[in-house]
């Protein structure tokens, strides 16, 4: 299993160096309008939290009863916020929580771009590195994002199952077309393949029912940044492992 | 006598792309990736989520 070592360990590589890189970006990209937006989201929140009851209004035996509905309603409030249970705290554990997270995507995607082009013989170099990057994006980031614009907070979605169904669904379609318009010999093959580029978008995405809390300008901004930003990270992943992978290929 | 190269001998590592020894690695190498990616990207336990929150929001996962 030594190839399987060195497709790990290039792609540990080229993904610590892309999810740093996302990081830097992120800092000035999306992430000051994934605050601005939790400002809204937290308003609209508020606004439909349950009101306590009214003592002055009723008597002593009715209390209890009320007391119950209170605490019923709080509960429903919490299990509808998306922040119950754990999370970081703002600042730097935010930050390095999501350092990690961008890490270790970074080195996910990492292997599924250094895996899939080991099938065709291995990157020879970082412009060739650059173009599977390219593809990278189009099937993650520029395909997604057609039927499912990035959702900045405070933007809601259909179920979340169901995008993610949708998500993955077009991802694969998307990869599975690519490589036969790539690879394939037929013009019959381009044609399956541009069947499968579009057959997702044909379906259509799962669709909110409710409106946004943010302004409309806001949410249009953080579209832009997450596809630059995707761009940027898959461009850098790309690059690392084109530039990289002459190093390992010996082993 | 040297055997005459082709297309398929010009390069070793492209000859040997689709031979069962390297496709299994490759493809362990690539389900590790998928793994890795729902971890971060698509679980949907609580503490996963806001750990790393701003990270899917960055990425255009769906998130909440």
């Amino acid at each position: 299993m030594t190839l399987f070592r060195t497709i790990v360990l290039l792609a540990a590589l080229v993904g610590f160096g892309a999810g740093v890189v996302l990081t830097v970006v992120q800092q000035f990209g999306t992430q000051p309008l994934i605050v601005k937006a939790e400002g809204f989201e937290q308003a609209r929140t508020e606004a439909s939290a349950p009101k306590p009851h009214h003592h002055d209004a009723m008597g002593a035996h009715d209390h209890l009863a009320a007391s119950a509905a209170d605490v019923a309603a709080a509960e429903a409030h919490e299990a509808h916020d998306h922040g119950d249970g754990w999370a970081p705290a703002d600042g730097a554990e935010r930050f390095l929580w999501t350092l990690a997270a961008n890490v270790v995507s970074g080195v996910g995607f990492a292997l599924l771009l250094v895996a899939a082009s080991e099938l065709k013989g291995g990157l020879t170099s970082w412009r060739e590195g650059l173009f599977w990057g390219l593809a990278g994006f189009a099937v993650f980031t520029l395909a997604p994002s057609i039927g499912l614009p990035p959702e900045a907070p405070g933007v809601e979605g259909a179920p979340l199952m169901d995008r993610q169904i949708w998500w993955i669904g077009t991802a694969v379609a998307t990869a599975a077309g690519l490589a036969l318009l790539a690879y394939g010999r037929s013009p019959l093959t381009a044609l399956g393949a541009i069947v499968l580029i579009a057959a997702p978008h044909v379906i259509g995405a799962p669709q909110a029912t409710e409106a946004p809390a943010i302004p409309r300008d806001l949410e249009h901004d953080f579209v832009v940044a997450v596809i630059v930003t995707g761009f940027v990270f898959w461009a850098a992943i790309g690059v690392l492992a084109g530039a990289l992978r002459g190093r390992f290929a010996a082993a | 006598m040297r055997p005459v190269m082709t297309d398929l001998t010009r390069s070793p590592t492209r000859a040997g792309a689709l031979s069962a020894t390297r496709a299994l690695p490759i493809v362990c190498a690539f389900l590790l990736g998928v793994v890795v990616i729902g971890g971060t990207g698509f679980a949907q336990m609580a503490a996963a989520h806001n750990a790393a929150h701003d990270h899917r929001h960055s990425i255009g996962f769906p998130c909440h």
